[in-house]
């Protein structure tokens, strides 16, 4: 407690880095020197900021049937053309954005919230235990992902609620198995007897201390899978089991635009281009992330 | 001297790790006491069961691995009795453990402040800054430097000698009665080594608890042991007090084992390593497991087990030698095994 003014003023300066803080910055730092990741990392900011905002700032409709003005190439009037119906095609890409994206996210989201924890106590507990879990897994795994987010929604009906789910369900076993297998490395390492060792139960060894360590290749699947997401989302909304008209999911607009691929080619060539630019976008992002996440990779 | 109480009794303590349907009897009745207040070391090379006996008292052997019978008396209940939920209370409150490699016994997600905490929210309940005040607390009583500073730092921003200070904080946050070190300085370089074992032995003599010590290194066990087990292939060979067994091995095999090691008070010509090599847990001999090694093994030390018998003086060992059944050279029996460049 009698401390002099100079160890004082350095605790508190040791107090404002925050060690959380710390390590974002050195995260940061390392994506920086990976180019592409940092240009798919800004575009994925710029996409997100452009669904939320984009959809109060366009001129047109997005479903407001306007057959005087149909098959319209790129004009300054409409950027991107309209379609069939005479919907402005730029207005529905940027509304269509947020559903995207959202597919993406939730799918992840709720493929990762069943897979991690399923895939951490089949890797702790071990046993028959797992070999339940994990044959399940491979049961999931032997599908064709399309395949089985196909079947899984014709049973469920088509609506993009449904597709989420979906392609969530097809998310499980990856999450699952990386879990799975991070969770057998760590939990062979002295400090999870240590903390064991210091009475803890066996949810807050899992919760606590292995599930932290466990994260970071998660985090780079989850990316990775955002963009198979996306790619699926609008596969089955291709094929006419997601998102029902007028919603414009761009996989379902590609749809639209096939029947009219030679009178009017940017009905299908800007909604690709969209999927094309998000999907490169997480996919680049998702590689980076991997080498700034894992420290072998440091040159 | 004798007749203390004793903290903890271990008696004849089995575990066995089942393997595709074999059984690898890893500890293999073991039995030893550690009288309260006081250091018990337990010594014995790799394989010879000293760290599973010392995660069995804390029953933190995980699958395929179990405990198969025998007593873990501590304070006069039997631990082996307890529910896992009554374990968990003794865990790092009671008996606490550390550990041999300090770079990895620390979760390197955790600042060092959070894992000291977590002994004293799950035994006390404490709060995130009564916890940090104690954590700080708890760093300068294991003597490091500007504890208000480290307690925000992560593990791997610390060397390896306070990354087991670390750990020793951590062990001591609920006081506990008992507390097992598991090879606690092999990682750590001479000097540290040397720090650390100075640290625990002062700690020991300011909250009064009881230590398990277990090493390979005989000279940790010389300079801060009251008593010994040595081990040999998941049984306890000899037991005694630690000036008995330096000035005394009685056991071929402690014998054995001191010969191999360099003398500072006697002139050696050359050390003397002990033939052979340790059976595989699978294939153990059928009587004595030094036998095949043991340079006056008879047909009665390769086809039956001696006991671990008192030899007076609280000294117990498990040889045919020190029996009445002894059918080889009586004049083993007269002078025992000696220590090399011994004068006789």
């Amino acid at each position: 407690m009698n401390q002099t003014a100079g160890e004082a003023s350095e605790t508190l300066k040791e107090k404002q880095e925050n060690p959380k803080i710390k390590s974002l910055k050195d995260f940061y730092k390392r994506l920086k020197k990976n180019i592409p990741a940092l240009i798919g990392f800004y575009t994925i900011v710029f996409l997100v900021i452009v669904s939320i905002f984009g959809p109060m700032l366009t001129v047109h409709p997005y479903d407001t049937v306007n057959l005087s003005d149909r098959l319209v190439g790129p004009s300054a009037e409409y950027w991107f053309g309209t379609d069939h119906m005479g919907r402005d095609i730029f207005t529905r890409i940027i509304h269509g954005m947020s559903l995207t994206l959202m597919v993406g996210f939730f799918s992840v989201i709720l493929g990762g919230v069943v897979g991690v924890p399923l895939g951490i106590v089949s890797g702790y507990y071990g046993g028959r235990l797992d070999n339940l879990i994990m044959r399940f897994m491979d049961v999931l795994l032997a599908f064709p992902g399309i395949l089985l987010a196909l079947a899984i929604v014709s049973v469920l009906g088509g609506s993009l609620q449904n597709v989420i789910i979906a392609v969530a369900i097809y998310a499980i076993p990856g999450f699952a198995r990386i879990a799975r297998g991070s969770t057998l490395a760590t939990k062979k390492l002295e400090y999870v007897d240590a903390i064991k060792a210091l009475g803890a139960t066996d949810n807050r060894v899992i919760f606590k201390h292995i599930m932290p360590n466990v994260l970071s290749p998660l985090i780079v699947n989850a990316t990775l899978y955002i963009a198979t997401a996306i790619l699926t989302a609008a596969g089955l909304s291709f094929l006419g089991m997601g998102a029902q008209p007028p919603t414009p999911e761009w996989g379902a607009m590609l749809n639209d635009g096939r029947d009219y691929m030679y009178q009017a080619g940017h009905i299908a060539f800007f909604p690709g281009v969209a999927i094309v630019v998000v999907v490169l976008a997480f996919n680049i992002f998702g590689d980076g992330l991997r080498d700034a996440l894992d420290p072998k990779m440091k040159k | 001297m004798k007749q203390e109480e004793n903290i903890l009794e271990v008696k004849d303590l089995r575990t066995s790790f089942f393997i595709e349907g074999e059984e690898v009897k890893a500890v293999d009745g073991v039995t030893f006491d550690v009288p309260k207040g006081q250091t018990l070391g337990i010594v014995g090379e790799s394989g010879s069961g000293k760290s599973i006996s010392a995660l069995s008292i804390l029953q933190l052997i995980g699958h395929p691995g179990k405990i198969v019978g025998g007593e873990i008396n501590f304070k006069g209940e039997n631990l082996l009795d307890f529910s896992e939920k009554q374990i968990r209370q003794i865990r790092g409150n009671k008996i606490s453990m550390i550990f041999q490699e300090p770079m990895t016994s620390l979760n390197p997600t955790y600042t060092v402040g959070q894992q000291i905490r977590e002994a004293l929210k799950i035994h006390q309940g404490l709060g995130k800054q009564k916890g940090t005040d104690k954590a700080i607390e708890l760093l300068e009583l294991v003597g490091i430097p500007s504890p208000q500073k480290r307690v925000t730092q992560y593990p791997f921003e610390l060397s390896g000698g306070m990354r087991q200070r670390v750990m020793i904080a951590m062990a001591l946050a609920c006081n506990p009665e008992l507390l097992i070190a598991d090879e606690p300085t092999t990682a750590l370089d001479v000097t540290i080594q040397a720090q650390i074992l100075e640290l625990i032995k002062e700690l020991q003599q300011e909250i009064g608890m009881s230590v398990i010590m277990i090493t390979h290194d005989l000279g940790v066990v010389a300079e801060t042991c009251d008593y010994v087990a040595v081990m040999y292939c998941g049984k306890v060979v000899e037991y005694a007090d630690v000036r008995t067994l330096f000035k005394n091995p009685r056991h071929p095999y402690t014998v054995g084992l001191l010969n191999s090691l360099p003398r500072s008070d006697v002139d050696q010509e050359e050390l003397i390593p002990i033939k052979g090599t340790v059976p595989p847990p699978h294939d153990m001999p059928e009587g004595c497991r030094f036998a095949p090694r043991c340079p006056f093994a008879t047909d009665l030390c390769h086809n039956h087990l001696p006991e671990l018998k008192d030899v007076g003086d609280g000294e117990q060992i498990r040889c045919w030698i020190y029996t009445d059944e002894w059918d080889g050279d009586p004049e083993v029996k007269v002078y025992e095994p000696e220590r090399t460049s011994e004068n006789k």
